[in-house]
């Protein structure tokens, strides 16, 4: 759908007439919110940077200067535009119908995630069996588990085996699975909603909820915890935002979100350089270790949070730039964030055999970097190429499915 | 705003002065080094009783495999660096080497350990094999405080010391999380942090060792324990103050 409502503006009005959406009014904003797809795009790109072991290129990114990451930019994203694809298509179709959607989506991104998981396999099976520096030893035994594949590609299916850097898809997948009930409330009740979603926030610090992983431990991302920011992200685009606007324009929020932004850079620099860490007062090392990302500790969302106003305040939603043909690249990766994620976690791979192969040099981290966000920009471009000639070619005969989103959600 | 963060932190790096370290072929930049905890116990026991004595606990990778594997392992080489570095001083090491097990084992041998030893510092390598077996993060932090709790109740100073950098399986092993979590307890329990994995990293990346390396050769396992041993060496006399015992050979 996603293409469609680019489509619709993009091409003369005769050509919007047999949209389906044209004659319904807008359940929610009508117009695209580039900005959604430029970050989202981004992010896709960090987190590629961020996969690539030992990449000089990956200081560039947002984890080393606070504490959230690209992943929070990522899933509050999906939430947004959930919510927008959705959210529509509930209040249109009913509950049963756009259900079935969002499941369908869900069994998509399984598959690709079984897919990743095939060529991490492949890759971590080459890798090891070439392996033998005594030096070592200790981590040639990552090789254990292939002893028992019977378990392990079980324990795979289930999503209670997952290898390093396959944990954001999982995450997403349980996400979606939760989210037919939830937008059936964000929709009925937003607040309550939310409310919810806090409640259940709180719930699972408190009770130490999460789902267990194989063969020991627990999901890397608490689904329970990050939920959060993914319901948080679908309320913003049902409406949310708007209510939120006086909040976000008030210079008093602007500096607030500066000024932690700051405190948050501070912090991190204790980690890079220990000889600063005296400068940290022990009472607040006390209050504040450890920030947990599993489950999406307070002051990572609040540095989310923070990043966001800032982000919001600079870029307004006209920006000129984004229509720029500057900005397209990251823009189409984010409008394809499905197959550009799985594209970004193959790259990684790629990029890290040729550094064992071939060379690993700084010449090398950065050259991989460089070709790796190029394919990705390359392949989004085919792949709205190939859907525009898709929906130019023949009329539809179905309406347009919310799956055909791609990456819309 | 990233440009000028990079700028600052290149700015950073250069003004770093570089110190007296005992590995001169396999240096070390001050700022991976050298932290703010002190290393009470040892200074004292350093200056008072002329001897300490030094406790490394580990997983395999505090090992080097083969016959004489136990000389050429960083505990050996620490030792005999804190040897040739304090002549006055009477320096034992022991290696207690626990393969396979995480850091939650680990941490209940501690109470014997200190009765056994009556170590003054405590260097505790941990993270790989948790990491390999995936226990959960937060699990190992709280773990790994429990047992550097035990360890300093018991009177020990303690260095945590976190996983070895290898390019090979770095993206197949999650380390991100219990790196993190040693890092915590280092700030929360007051205990220096020698960090292995930044610190192969910057070997790897000066091009002093070349860690990519696919070998079967046993003597580039013995260079890399060595420089450890050297490093780690170094980081114990500035923690504890004790360049003053320091002989006028090494300098």
């Amino acid at each position: 759908m996603r293409d469609q409502v680019k489509d619709a503006k993009a091409e003369p009005a005769s050509v919007r007439g047999p949209h389906p959406f044209a004659a319904v009014p807008p359940a929610v904003a009508a117009e695209r919110d580039l900005r959604l797809d430029l970050f989202r795009g981004l992010a896709l790109w960090l987190i590629f940077l961020d996969h690539i072991p030992i990449n000089i290129v990956s200081w560039l990114t947002i984890r080393n200067y606070g504490f959230s990451d690209a992943t929070e930019i990522f899933i509050f994203i999906s939430g947004y535009t959930a919510a927008f694809v959705y959210g529509r298509s509930m209040r249109e179709r009913g509950f049963v119908i756009s259900s079935a959607r969002i499941l369908k989506r869900a069994w998509q991104i399984y598959v690709a995630h079984i897919f990743l998981f095939a060529i991490y396999m492949a890759e971590i099976a080459y890798v090891t069996s070439s392996f033998e520096n005594p030096l070592f030893a200790e981590e040639a035994n990552i090789l254990d588990f292939l002893k028992q594949p019977d378990v392990t590609i079980i324990q795979a299916l289930l999503l209670k085996f997952k290898p390093a850097n396959m944990d954001v898809l999982p995450l997403y997948i349980v996400l979606l699975l939760l989210f037919p009930p939830i937008l059936w409330l964000l929709l009925r009740n937003a607040v309550v909603a939310l409310a919810a979603s806090v409640l259940l926030y709180s719930l699972t610090w408190h009770l130490g909820w999460n789902i267990p992983s194989y063969p020991t431990g627990h999901w890397w991302f608490n689904p329970f915890a990050w939920q959060l920011l993914f319901v948080f992200g679908a309320w913003c685009a049902l409406g949310g935002a708007e209510r939120l606007s006086p909040v976000l324009r008030s210079p008093v929020t602007l500096w607030v979100a500066i000024g932690y932004l700051v405190f948050a850079l501070a912090i991190v620099m204790t980690w890079h350089f220990p000889r600063t860490a005296f400068l940290m007062p022990r009472w607040l090392s006390e209050w504040m270790y450890p920030i947990d990302k599993v489950n999406l500790d307070v002051l990572r969302f609040a540095h989310f949070l923070a990043l966001a106003a800032v982000t919001v305040h600079f870029i307004p939603l006209n920006w000129p730039p984004l229509k720029s043909k500057w900005l397209r690249p990251a823009i189409i990766c984010g409008q394809h964030s499905l197959e550009i994620f799985c594209i970004g976690v193959f790259l990684a791979f790629a990029a890290h055999f040729l550094m064992i192969e071939v060379y690993g040099g700084i010449l090398m981290q950065v050259a991989a970097s460089a070709a790796g966000i190029l394919i990705m920009i390359g392949i989004a471009a085919l792949l709205s190429w190939y859907k525009s000639v898709e929906s130019r070619g023949s009329t539809p005969k179905r309406p347009p499915d919310a799956d055909l989103a791609g990456g819309s959600a | 705003m990233t440009r000028w963060m990079v700028i600052g932190l290149a700015l950073f790096l250069c003004a770093a002065e570089s110190r007296a370290q005992d590995a001169p072929d396999c240096p070390v930049p001050n700022y991976l080094l050298y932290g703010d905890s002190a290393l009470d116990r040892l200074h004292a026991a350093a200056v008072k009783q002329k001897s300490f004595k030094i406790v490394v606990v580990g997983t395999a990778s505090s090992t080097v495999p083969g016959r004489d594997g136990a000389q050429s392992a960083y505990p050996a080489r620490l030792e005999a660096a804190l040897k040739k570095r304090l002549p006055a001083v009477s320096v034992t090491v022991a290696a207690h080497s626990r393969p396979r097990q995480t850091a939650v084992q680990i941490a209940e041998t501690f109470e014997k350990l200190l009765l056994d030893e009556k170590p003054d510092l405590v260097v505790w390598q941990s993270g790989t094999f948790d990491a390999l077996q995936g226990v959960d993060p937060e699990q190992f932090r709280a773990s790994v405080a429990d047992g550097v709790e035990t360890l300093q109740a018991g009177g020990a100073d303690v260095i945590l010391m976190n996983m070895q950098y290898s390019p090979r399986t770095e993206s197949m092993i999650p380390l991100g999380g219990y790196s993190d979590g040693l890092r915590w307890v280092s700030r929360e329990r007051s205990v220096p942090l020698f960090d292995r994995l930044a610190i192969m990293r910057h070997w790897n990346d000066s091009g002093a060792i070349d860690l990519y390396a696919a070998t079967k050769d046993i003597s580039m396992a013995k260079r890399v324990h060595d420089c450890i041993g050297r490093t780690l060496a170094s980081m114990i006399v500035e923690g504890a103050r004790l360049e003053p015992l320091e002989g006028k050979t090494t300098q």
